[in-house]
């Protein structure tokens, strides 16, 4: 990430040889992903018949977003998901600076421990994740019992719901990190520790003064990425409370928003108007936390 | 930053998974005259189901059908049923619809009125299926504009079960086709009250997302509808539909049913399927699951309790049809006229997992679990059975019936109140069909 190679050939003298080389994957980009946005720029701006055929309406559906009463509670839904999933940072950090002390024995089986939920099907986690959740016969509340707590029914009831998806989220997405900020660890020069405890810095002091600054940028990355998947949280939230759940209105998503508009309601025009709007929002904070990396992102 | 920029662009996966919903081609019709394939006829089919429990009968009826047609390959595709017709729309915006698929009445007439379905007419000229062996209510059903499309497979009517043995726990009589709503909440009540230690309710029903085997019946019962006879406004306003659905409130109020949370964590079948309920109502397709349930033997059925106006329960049967694109239509045909027949019928009902619509083959069905006394379903099709509730686009207002009518359930607001908003939202739906 951070590049350290040599100043390159300006672009000018390699010819058209680069742009052959990346044409199969702009060809794809393109297709799979410039191409349906225009698309879906286009289609939010009509309304769909039952089995498709399109009529223009003008900005009609972004008329009806801005009095839909359900967008504000998805919007701050998906940024408390975003919020408490973003606390997993600072914990992979711990973690991944754990699994990387010299001498560790079966740090590989650990790594791989932690990174396999992140490989897990979302909904097979879910699965389980309801089980545990249970609020009669799960095994959060039988423990919570044995210490005289009457646990709630922690799926279906509002604000319980939300927090327990973004539980699972954090747990899920605990792996990725851990493996990008171990990756980061292992590219700090071992001479800046060695330095360090001459001087007589503490492991603590160590951790806070050389690893933390010089692994901003892994950090950045992770932080970047924890952002865009929290703001399509979708699958998780669907199949850990299922439909004809009472507390999912309460509970939605942003892009369960659009799910419900586009695939059970079939108005794909307002649907398209919501992923529009989604896009603008996740594109808005990316290049937000591009700018603010100056402020807190080292590069050594 | 390449990684970065390649995932940041996922962004635009919600755009991506509309676009290609998008891509419709145009299809050409479908001609009038249906064919069936010969019997040596080779194509590859897809048949489109959405209840597992079924999928083994399934499996031998087509094994059956292949001992006429060899080399006829029929795929099964099984989708659940809350996914099912999200995906059926899906494929039929972009033109890959599966060649024979399940249809039910909610969604027969948005179907057959954008030319989706192939009329089984030209198979009833031909003499490949015989619509006087099927109850009149199920061809009427999947009849719009004076033309058939479906083929009736089977048919459901809801009644009441019990568990005999947390009955007795309770020493609490078991219920009997005599039974009305009074003596029903009072033994809900008490073997709620009595067995609240081991985690047992009196009752169990679909409150959060479906009112076939809940509220339905009970607003049937105490006199009002949910849809007016011409299909063009609501019945949730009126009182007797409002009793109906207050019915429900009560129980969950009381306690004798479990709360919506603690139904939608748990579903009703699974309260009463592990012997955590007294009471479900439900219809004949719970058979299927029930049969095998380790509480089987204590397991009875008996008519719904009768309402302050009169007895009822709502009848409804899924039929099968042909995709009016399909490119195998003579194979497809074939199939479906296999489907319709007694054999594949009987098969059906002697598996145990479907109230067979073709007549005279019922009885293999009743006999398929004779512990049960699974002929209280065909007694209440002849003698209590209202038709299913639908219009043109039934969707756009059940899903206005999921959104408001468990927080009537829950407590959460009043019953009358909930219902006078669905009725006025319903009757706008209905205005635009």
């Amino acid at each position: 990430m951070s590049a350290t190679a040599p100043t390159r050939a300006r672009r000018g003298h390699d010819g058209w040889w680069p742009l052959l080389f990346v044409l199969p994957t702009m060809f794809g980009v393109v297709l799979f992903y410039l191409w349906p946005i225009v698309q879906t720029g286009y289609f939010s701006f009509t309304e769909w018949g039952a089995f498709g055929g399109q009529t223009w309406v003008g900005t009609e559906n972004y008329r009806r977003l801005a009095d839909e009463p359900d967008l504000g509670t998805a919007v701050v839904n998906t940024l408390v998901y975003t919020a408490i999933v973003l606390l997993g940072i600072p914990i992979a950090m711990f973690v991944a600076s754990l699994l990387s002390r010299p001498g560790l024995r079966f740090s590989g089986f650990y790594r791989v421990l932690y990174f396999m939920p992140y490989v897990a099907m979302p909904t097979a986690v879910a699965m389980v994740w309801r089980l545990i959740y249970n609020g009669d016969f799960g095994i959060l509340n039988w423990a919570l019992a044995l210490v005289g707590i009457d646990g709630p029914a922690w799926t279906s009831t509002p604000g319980f719901a939300l927090v327990a998806v973004s539980i699972v989220g954090l747990w899920t997405s605990l792996g990725f990190a851990i493996i990008i900020l171990s990756a980061g660890l292992k590219t700090i020069p071992p001479e800046l520790y060695e330095a360090s405890s001459l001087d007589g810095a503490t492991a603590w002091r160590q951790f806070r003064s050389v690893t933390v600054p010089l692994l901003t940028p892994s950090v950045f990355f992770v932080s970047v990425i924890t952002v865009i998947n929290g703001f399509q949280l979708f699958d998780l939230l669907y199949a850990l409370m299922g439909q004809g759940n009472p507390a999912i209105q309460q509970t939605q998503s942003l892009v369960y928003l659009f799910y419900n508009e586009a695939f059970l309601r079939n108005d794909k025009g307002f649907a398209a108007a919501i992923a529009m709007v989604i896009l603008l929002i996740v594109g808005a904070v990316t290049l937000l936390q591009f700018r603010m990396q100056k402020r807190w992102v080292t590069y050594a | 930053m390449k990684h970065l920029m390649r995932s940041a662009s996922l962004a635009g996966v919600a755009a991506v998974a509309l676009a290609l919903t998008a891509c419709s081609g145009g299809g050409d019709d479908a001609g009038d005259s249906a064919t069936v394939a010969a019997t040596d006829a080779q194509a590859e089919i897809t048949y489109a189901i959405w209840d597992e429990n079924q999928k083994p009968a399934i499996d031998q009826n087509i094994k059956d059908f292949n001992k006429k047609y060899p080399n006829i390959k029929v795929t099964v595709d099984l989708t659940p049923y809350q996914q099912y017709f999200t995906k059926l729309q899906t494929q039929g915006e972009s033109k890959t619809l599966p060649d024979v698929f399940w249809m039910n009445g909610p969604n027969v007439q948005l179907y057959a009125a954008n030319d989706l379905l192939q009329p089984v007419t030209g198979l009833v000229d031909s003499g490949d299926l015989d619509p006087s062996k099927y109850p009149d209510a199920l061809n009427e059903l999947y009849t719009f504009e004076e033309e058939q499309y479906g083929v009736p497979k089977d048919f459901d009517t809801v009644a009441l079960w019990y568990n005999k043995a947390l009955f007795a726990d309770a020493g609490v009589d078991v219920p009997t086709d005599e039974w009305t709503w009074d003596d029903f909440s009072e033994a809900a009540n008490t073997i709620s009250d009595k067995l609240s230690d081991k985690g047992v309710y009196g009752v169990v029903t679909e409150l959060n997302s479906a009112g076939q085997s809940s509220y339905y019946d009970t607003i049937l019962q105490a006199g009002g509808f949910m849809i007016s006879d011409d299909g063009t406004t609501s019945g949730y306003d009126e009182p007797e539909s409002i009793e109906g659905l207050q019915f429900w409130a009560d129980l969950v109020e009381s306690g004798a049913s479990p709360s919506l949370q603690q139904l939608s964590d748990t579903k009703p079948n699974i309260w009463f399927n592990s012997g955590k309920a007294a009471m479900f109502t439900s219809g004949n397709w719970s058979v299927a699951e029930m049969k095998d349930s380790k509480h089987k033997d204590d397991f009875g059925i008996v008519r719904l309790p009768k309402g302050p106006e009169q007895r009822a329960t709502v009848i409804h049967g899924v039929a099968n049809v042909v995709a009016a694109d399909s490119e195998n239509q003579a194979a497809a045909n074939a199939f479906l006229s296999y489907l319709g027949s007694e054999e594949a019928q009987r098969t059906q009902a002697e598996m145990g997992v479907a109230n067979p619509a073709y007549d005279g083959t019922q009885e293999a069905f009743v006999d398929s679990v004779p512990s049960f006394g699974i002929e209280v379903f065909l007694e209440s099709a002849d003698e209590m059975a209202f038709p299913y509730p639908i219009s043109k686009n039934t969707a756009a207002w059940n899903a206005l019936e999921n959104e408001l009518l468990p927080q009537a359930f829950s407590g959460e607001r009043p019953v009358e109140e909930v219902a006078k908003e669905l009725a006025t939202a319903m009757d706008e739906e209905l205005a635009k069909e």
